[in-house]
């Protein structure tokens, strides 16, 4: 980080300025004010009002008062609802993202290994689903998961099942949902990583004495890691805050920490306690993001 | 008249058998009706242009190609159907394939892992391997940590720790820079030596092949143009194409006039005199056209008219390269024609012939080829 600040110091082009202007506007716009009022509200007491939250600062009796409330957090830690939705986000995250990982991984293979042109038609066709609107997409889900939906009915006419299954509004959706949304996210970076792979290497441990399998779980895999190691946390990261496809797919049990988040905001309307909540989730988060960062940037070091 | 440039046991010649080798690639003939005898503790360098063939050769022996017709015979085994990991020969990549993840130790070891050799056995391997290569202090290090000469070394011992009967070597010197370069192929050699391993290496450089090998072949368009000892290509090539791949040549094109047994006699339009050969040409009356070839450094270059009947011509000098050790005279003929001829510089401040001086091309009787157009 510090190179890339060296680089664009007062003195060198004036060009250079202007080009790191726009993207540090942007966060500050998009990313840094947004947070400090969440931030701000965060530690403010829910009131029947507009907005409906204390003021930080109110001016009284010649004076200022700051006013930061507590007592969203202290909540958070004796209700137990909370801890459950955070472990249980963070559970559905991590399933979700093996998952994704198992059935991801072959395709990233499959394709970094194809000819040119088919690699590209391939590639297109992963990228395809996410031109149509992702909450259409995931309402089509309803449609094949439900009691008399697509599914059902082909396992019903062939015979495999003489009940409908019951898959709709339980985990066993959600996970299907957000395997498939995300798994995108996962393949891209994997593929971005495997087709780099030089092939002597393969030919080099064959020369040496390994089979097919030995040499791809010898080289082919740990070359893989940075990649395995960038999808796992595209696909993490968001769906620890994953809220439509819970909502839509999931049932009543299913609790997340995204759901949370929606009743407390628009149900209870207590922005403060809703604030805090989404605070602490970005705390947690910190921990995958900064493993990421650290990935990444080996990764670049490797490429230098 | 030729001895081995590098003495060796060559009593057995049928260590590596190529037998009629055949490999295209769609409408594309790559190796065409090869056959080759490698002897046990050959080094042989297949000396090639790029797209001669040479590299798909040596891929098939690998095991990662594999020929539509053909055998090939290692120690009286027939390969061409064994998996690469059945095969007990090792390469050496053009890249070195160097797995990144693995320390120097562990690359080396790799071979010896996939054969379930006992962990103390394979240690003491690598330990002899890493002495062998001088690489002893660098065992912890991963490949990025290496400079090129130190990972060309890892990459020959990595392909040396299974003692594989044969050893192939893609364009060893590929990725070194020129100095490195003339250092690490005596070192090679010196260790491929002290192995005793049979060795096939694949090369564009005739300088390395001739450093390294003790036994060539020239590789054209899929075939093989000639197979030799370094000094029997060099000074017996069989063809043209031969002649012209390794080293300089001056040709001279014409016909045959004396045809005797023990010697021959050139006409040549590009040349003033006849041109002398001094062993007999078996021609048929109607092939005539032949091309008489004289190395530059077999030529001497004299002020004075020389007094044969043969074997010299007149010319200007049309230019100098002074290389240090030598000169490579550029002599225009009257002609028009350009010869090649080397002076050796002995004299630190000898009175040579200068620019646009005019002097004598000449050479012996027996420095002359005659070759095939």
């Amino acid at each position: 980080m510090n190179k890339l600040f060296e680089r664009f110091k007062p003195g060198s082009e004036h060009g250079k300025k202007w080009v790191i202007a726009l993207p540090t506007l942007w966060l500050v716009l998009f990313f840094a004010l947004p947070f400090l009022i969440v931030l701000k509200i965060a530690f403010a007491e829910a009131e029947i009002a507009i907005p409906p939250y204390s003021a930080l600062l109110s001016m009284a009796d010649q004076a200022f008062d700051l006013h930061v409330y507590f007592g969203n957090f202290i909540f958070l830690t004796e209700d137990d609802l909370y801890l459950a939705a955070y472990l249980n986000s963070l559970k559905m995250a991590a399933i979700s993202t093996f998952f994704c990982l198992l059935i991801g991984y072959p395709m990233a293979y499959y394709i970094a290994r194809a000819k040119q042109t088919t690699q590209s038609i391939l590639l297109l066709l992963i990228l395809l689903p996410s031109w149509t609107s992702f909450l259409i997409r995931i309402y089509a889900w309803i449609g094949i998961l439900k009691s008399n939906g697509v599914l059902n009915n082909v396992l019903l006419w062939t015979g495999v099942i003489n009940e409908p299954l019951a898959i709709l509004n339980t985990n066993v959706a959600v996970y299907i949902g957000i395997v498939y949304a995300y798994l995108p996210f996962m393949v891209l970076p994997l593929y971005a990583n495997l087709v780099k792979h030089d092939h002597s290497f393969i030919e080099a441990s064959q020369d040496l004495g390994a089979r097919r399998l030995q040499s791809f779980w010898h080289i082919t895999f740990p070359l893989s890691r940075n990649g395995i190691v960038a999808g796992s946390m595209l696909v993490f990261i968001p769906v620890v805050g994953e809220y439509v496809i819970p909502e839509l797919l999931g049932g009543t049990n299913s609790i997340v920490i995204g759901k949370v988040l929606w009743q407390e905001f628009f149900n209870n309307r207590d922005w403060p306690l809703a604030s805090s909540l989404a605070l602490i989730m970005l705390l947690l988060l910190m921990v995958p993001i900064h493993f990421f960062r650290k990935h990444q940037e080996k990764e670049w070091e490797g490429n230098q | 008249m030729i001895e081995p440039s590098i003495t060796r046991d060559s009593a057995d010649g049928h260590f590596l058998q190529i037998k009629s080798i055949v490999k295209t690639y769609d409408d594309v003939v790559a190796v065409n009706d090869v056959s080759l005898d490698i002897a046990k503790g050959d080094i042989f360098a297949l000396l090639g242009a790029s797209g001669s063939g040479k590299s798909t050769l040596l891929r098939m022996l690998a095991g990662f190609e594999t020929p539509n017709s053909g055998q090939i015979i290692l120690d009286g085994e027939d390969i061409v159907s064994l998996e690469p990991y059945r095969r007990p020969i090792n390469m050496m990549f053009q890249s070195y394939a160097l797995f990144p993840h693995m320390t120097v130790e562990q690359n080396i070891a790799y071979g010896l892992k996939q054969d379930r050799m006992p962990k103390k056995m394979i240690a003491d391997k690598v330990v002899q391997m890493l002495r062998l290569v001088h690489m002893e202090k660098f065992a912890k290090r991963k490949p990025e940590q290496l400079s090129g000469g130190q990972r060309q070394r890892v990459a020959l011992a990595r392909s040396l720790a299974k003692s594989p009967k044969l050893l192939l070597l893609d364009e060893p010197m590929g990725a070194l820079d020129k100095k490195l370069r003339t250092r690490m192929q005596l070192e090679v050699v010196d260790i491929l030596e002290s192995v005793g391993v049979t060795c096939v290496m694949v090369t564009h450089d005739q300088e390395e092949a001739m450093t390294m090998a003790n036994r060539i072949a020239i590789m054209e368009e899929g075939r093989i143009v000639q197979a030799g000892t370094p000094r029997d290509i060099y000074e017996a090539p069989n063809s043209l194409q031969a002649a012209e791949f390794i080293g300089s040549m001056n040709l001279f094109h014409g016909e045959i006039c004396v045809d005797a047994e023990d010697h021959a006699v050139i006409d040549s339009q590009e040349c003033a005199n006849k041109l002398y050969v001094s062993y007999g040409v078996t021609t048929a009356l109607d092939d005539k056209q032949v091309v008489f070839a004289v190395r530059p450094e077999k030529t001497m270059i004299s002020r004075e008219q020389p007094d044969s009947e043969y074997n010299w011509c007149r010319g200007m000098v049309h230019d100098i390269a002074y290389l240090g050790g030598h000169s490579i005279y550029h002599i225009r003929l009257d002609n028009g024609k350009i010869l090649n001829s080397f002076m050796v510089n002995s004299d630190r401040f000898a009175d040579a012939p200068t620019w646009e001086e005019q002097v004598y091309v000449y050479w012996s009787d027996d420095s002359g080829l005659v070759l095939r157009p």
